[in-house]
């Protein structure tokens, strides 16, 4: 079986510990900086960082219209924290460029500044009956999700973990723990897609 | 680390080290006002650094450096949505109390500030906010993680714009985290003394090969070219100092350096964006230094 290539955009971020998780489930990760680094890859993965940095860059460099033709045309998309600001179709409170292509209304740092920043265990039916440590960092908050969302996880009442289709977006960090269960749940995305 | 609704914990080391992971080849940028932060904001900074003065400033006003106006620092975190850091004096655990108050993303323990303990360190691990410091070897570096550091920079020479020392502090970290790499445990011990660095915290690096925290590069970084220079030696990240603000377009240096940042091993791209951005800080070359002007020397 040849390993499926996922690329992760390489701005800024946490890139690198995506890459490695990526790499545990057996697939192959690669560095997407520019647009001619998509080609051939099979889905992507937006990492945390910062929201406004890595939507900048991906305008300047013309990655944000890219990405969306590919998508358009069945390419799977994961979002964790900035990624999943990136996503969504509205951004509370802000004007920054985002791509705009899952329909789930965000509010940035709505979990408030580092000092509360937090871990807590999230219940996951989607990814088996143990636990997830979530790791939210100066985390956006989900604040309305549209008709064709499911929502996968909730903490106090809001959605945590989400997909509609073939985009999938968490507010915490799955890459900075050493369970790939996320990951591995976005891989079976594209492995369906592609079949 | 506090127990709070939902069975959320805060401040933890998790957190504390994840935060850096996030900032990650990015750039960080000091100013002193709400308009530069939005400038740097503008400009793609990962970060600010929100301070009373540059340390270009710093170093030609001389007296005492302390912690800034907190109404400064609110100010500017009112400004922007990026997470802002503030700079409080080595040993000064009140000042960082103050920071931590007011609800600064990370605090910067820095040896820019005039130091306020000639012995101690904070007790990092006493925070929920999570700290920044600077090292020049690994020793150093992992003396300040094991007091709580989530985060660590070269030291460089700040103010200056002369990248010299923020490159010999980077080639000397990389070189030690090399040659202790793979190393026998047996061997490891007597390291740790020569290094003056916690037995457990250099076994760990032995074992993984690379620091246990994010590592940014600092003082002296003034040009695109200087920012991709270090991330080519290793850097997750830089911090920019006087280099930004003390130029003569902000503006448009500040983007190029956040783009060399991101594509710093495409010559291309920083030759394109090298051009055109008016005049660089223009510095003091720290060969010229005396030995008590530098401040790199402070921290135990």
């Amino acid at each position: 079986m040849v390993a499926i290539k996922l690329g992760v955009l390489a701005l800024q971020g946490s890139f690198i510990e995506h890459a490695r998780s990526i790499e545990r489930c057996g697939a192959r990760a690669v560095a997407v900086r520019k647009p001619e680094d998509l080609e051939g890859i099979e889905g992507l993965i937006i990492p945390g960082g910062e929201s406004t940095t890595i939507g900048k860059l991906m305008t300047r460099y013309g990655l944000d219209q890219r990405i969306r033709e590919l998508a358009a045309a069945g390419m799977p998309v994961y979002g964790t924290c900035a990624g999943l600001i990136l996503l969504a179709r509205r951004v509370l409170a802000s004007s920054q460029p985002v791509l705009g292509m899952m329909d789930i209304t965000v509010m940035r740092n709505a979990y408030g500044r580092q000092v509360d920043s937090f871990e807590a265990d999230l219940r996951i039916p989607a990814i088996g009956d143990t636990p997830f440590r979530g790791v939210f960092i100066r985390a956006p908050r989900i604040e309305v999700t549209g008709p064709g969302v499911e929502v996968l996880a909730e903490l106090d009442g809001k959605p945590v973990l989400a997909r509609q289709g073939r985009f999938l977006v968490s507010s915490f960090h799955p890459e900075l723990t050493g369970d790939a269960r996320i990951h591995r749940y976005f891989l079976n995305m594209v492995s369906d897609m592609a079949s | 680390m506090t127990q709070e609704k939902s069975g959320r914990e805060t401040g933890t080391w998790t957190v504390k080290k994840g935060m850096a992971e996030m900032l990650k080849g990015g750039v960080i940028m000091d100013v002193t006002t709400p308009e530069q932060a939005k400038i740097a904001e503008d400009a793609g900074a990962v970060a600010v650094m929100a301070l009373e003065r540059v340390p270009a400033d710093i170093r030609a006003a001389g007296g005492v450096a302390r912690m800034a106006d907190p109404a400064i620092i609110e100010a500017i975190m009112e400004a922007v949505t990026i997470p802002v850091m503030a700079k409080a004096r080595i040993g000064h655990f009140v000042e960082a109390q103050i920071l931590e108050a007011i609800g600064v993303d990370y605090i910067d323990e820095s040896e820019v500030l005039t130091p306020a303990d000639d012995k101690f360190h904070i007790n990092k691990h006493a925070f929920k906010v999570p700290f920044v410091c600077g090292a020049r070897n690994l020793g150093e570096a992992l003396r300040r993680i094991g007091e709580g550091a989530a985060m660590i920079r070269t030291k460089g020479e700040a103010g200056t714009g002369d990248v010299i020392e923020a490159v010999k502090h980077m080639r000397c970290m990389m070189d030690e985290i090399r040659r202790v790499s793979g190393l026998p445990e047996e061997e490891l011990m007597t390291i740790a003394k020569e290094m003056q660095a916690p037995y457990d915290l250099l076994v760990e690096v032995a074992r993984t090969g690379r620091l246990p925290v994010v590592n940014f590069a600092a003082g002296g970084i003034a040009t695109p070219a200087d920012a991709a220079l270090m991330m080519q030696l290793g850097a997750d990240g830089v911090f920019v100092g006087s280099g930004i603000f003390k130029s003569e377009d902000p503006a448009a240096r500040a983007k190029a350096i956040v783009e060399a940042t991101t594509h710093y091993n495409d010559p291309e791209v920083l030759a394109r964006v090298s051009k055109g951005i008016g005049e660089a800080m223009r510095g003091i070359h720290v060969g010229s230094m005396r030995e008590e002007e530098r401040i790199q020397t402070r921290g135990w």
